[in-house]
């Protein structure tokens, strides 16, 4: 097991995100933040309050989305995916869409996500952010926009990110 | 996680923890279903075939609705107009239909024990859609799910299914299903509708009296009288049924409390109940039909699911 990210390396990790999310959106009015279910609603959680600390008073729309029901292996002979919740309760017409998501690895999770999120409308641009980008694994033509570590691993090899609230401690790590 | 049966066959069939896996992805299709698109494109792949061997309005455009919101392809087939009224038998007549390269059944028969013997003979998922007196699981999940939506939980709540018992599938998959997620059960009705030892065989309460049914009750499940099951009459006449049986306002009035009320429909108003309490705010019976197309899309996509897990 290896430490790719400590406590303290992904707290700073995240601030970094969050003042690039700044840099390109400022008041956040015509974007919206979308985390991923179910991993990548811990990473959207903390940028969603980090950035309500650094810009207070912003009001910010964050919802939450489930790609179960548009992933490409169902009927592949893959264990089956129990759905988790989806909350968008405003509109992404004509929005800046910021998909959050933890491991980008092949591509296809963004690529699911991108089929379910044009059944809530159509965005004006949609970018990616992820904490890690495996970046010599993908299988489709799906590239992050805000990175937090780009890491290469062997397919063998398995990034877990551990969360303070879900885990007891924030970091992250590749395992054999 | 997965269900831990093949085919839907009946509710006596399941765990409670597969009851609660259908809730769980029920409360996901509902929300679907609340969206701009209320589509999403997971069965795109799967073909399914309605096989409908009897009478049906609600529950054929609930599975029909179910199945077009998952993207499924659907083939609907009734016995009326077709080969069977030239002798064909079950068998060969679903064995044609899978040649077409279906992918699961749904199926309503008037024979209790239709689709359990078709599952003996066929090699893709079954859903059944109602099979004689025997069991209608859909609708006792639909129903329960109706009700934990409502009051928060079903475990400890007290249900009351009102009527005729003996004829009712519905009656049947609900007690199995409602004492699986432990809830308390009184059937009610006249004595003639309430089978012989229903109580010490289903652990269910039994009463003929509506009125102690209703004061004891959180939730009233109000079934339709089935005349077309019976072959001798087994109460005087409707009319007289309405008067001991039937739910009335001022009967609901009388016991003090702010009771639910379910129907699986159709209704008979002025028999079983009145149009005074069916569409009054304590009845959820359009909520059950709004939950029926949700639960179904959930045991739907669970049983594909299940089906390639095997492969």
């Amino acid at each position: 097991m290896k430490t790719i990210l400590n406590g303290t390396q992904l707290a700073i990790t995240v601030d970094r995100l969050c003042h690039q999310l700044i840099e390109n959106h400022l008041n956040f009015q015509e974007t919206v933040l979308i985390g991923l279910q179910p991993r990548g609603i811990f990473l959207s959680d903390r940028i969603y309050h980090k950035l309500k600390q650094l810009m207070p008073g912003t009001h910010i729309n964050y919802g939450k989305l489930d790609i179960t029901f548009y992933r490409d292996d169902f009927n592949k002979g893959t264990a089956l995916h129990v759905p988790n919740e989806t909350d968008i309760n405003f509109s992404i017409e004509n929005k800046k869409v910021v998909l959050i998501d933890d491991v980008l690895y092949t591509g296809r999770t963004i690529r699911s996500a991108l089929d379910a999120m044009l059944d809530f409308g159509r965005p004006a641009a949609v970018e990616l952010l992820v904490l890690i980008d495996r970046r010599f694994s993908r299988q489709l033509p799906i590239q992050p926009d805000y990175t937090g570590r780009t890491i290469d691993a062997f397919i063998s090899q398995k990034v877990k990110v551990r969360w303070q609230e879900r885990d007891g401690a924030d970091e992250v790590v590749l395992v054999e | 996680m997965s269900l831990s049966v093949k085919h839907l066959l009946g509710i006596r069939d399941l765990q409670r923890q597969d009851i609660e896996l259908i809730f769980q992805t029920a409360d996901q299709f509902k929300e679907v279903l609340q969206r701009p698109i209320k589509k999403v494109p997971t069965l795109r792949d799967t073909t399914i075939v309605n096989l409908f061997f009897e009478n049906s309005t609600r529950t054929r455009i609930s599975f029909e609705l179910a199945e077009k919101r998952l993207s499924a392809d659907t083939i609907n087939f009734s016995a009326s107009g077709s080969s069977v009224s030239k002798g064909e038998t079950l068998i060969d007549t679903v064995n044609n239909i899978l040649s077409m390269k279906v992918d699961m059944v749904v199926m309503r028969h008037s024979a209790s024990g239709a689709p359990h013997f078709l599952a003996k003979h066929i090699n893709v998922p079954i859903l059944n859609a109602g099979d004689g007196i025997n069991e209608h699981p859909t609708q006792a999940l639909l129903d329960a799910f109706s009700i934990r939506e409502r009051l928060g939980n079903v475990e400890g709540k007290k249900v009351a299914i009102c009527g005729d018992i003996m004829h009712s599938r519905v009656a049947l998959s609900n007690i199995y299903c409602l004492r699986k997620l432990g809830a308390e059960v009184m059937v009610v009705g006249p004595p003639t509708l309430i089978p012989k030892h229903m109580a010490a065989a289903l652990g269910v309460h039994v009463s003929y009296n509506i009125r102690e049914a209703l004061s004891w009750c959180d939730v009233a499940n109000v079934l339709r009288i089935q005349l077309e099951r019976q072959n001798t009459p087994l109460f005087s006449s409707l009319r007289e049924y309405s008067l001991a049986y039937g739910i009335n306002r001022q009967l609901l009035d009388s016991i003090g409390k702010d009771i639910v009320i379910m129907h699986p429909g159709p209704i008979n108003r002025g028999v079983e109940i009145n149009s005074d309490v069916a569409d009054s705010g304590q009845s959820i019976i359009l909520d059950q039909v709004e939950n029926g197309v949700a639960v179904r899309m959930a045991a739907l996509y669970l049983l594909a699911g299940k089906k390639t897990e095997q492969q």
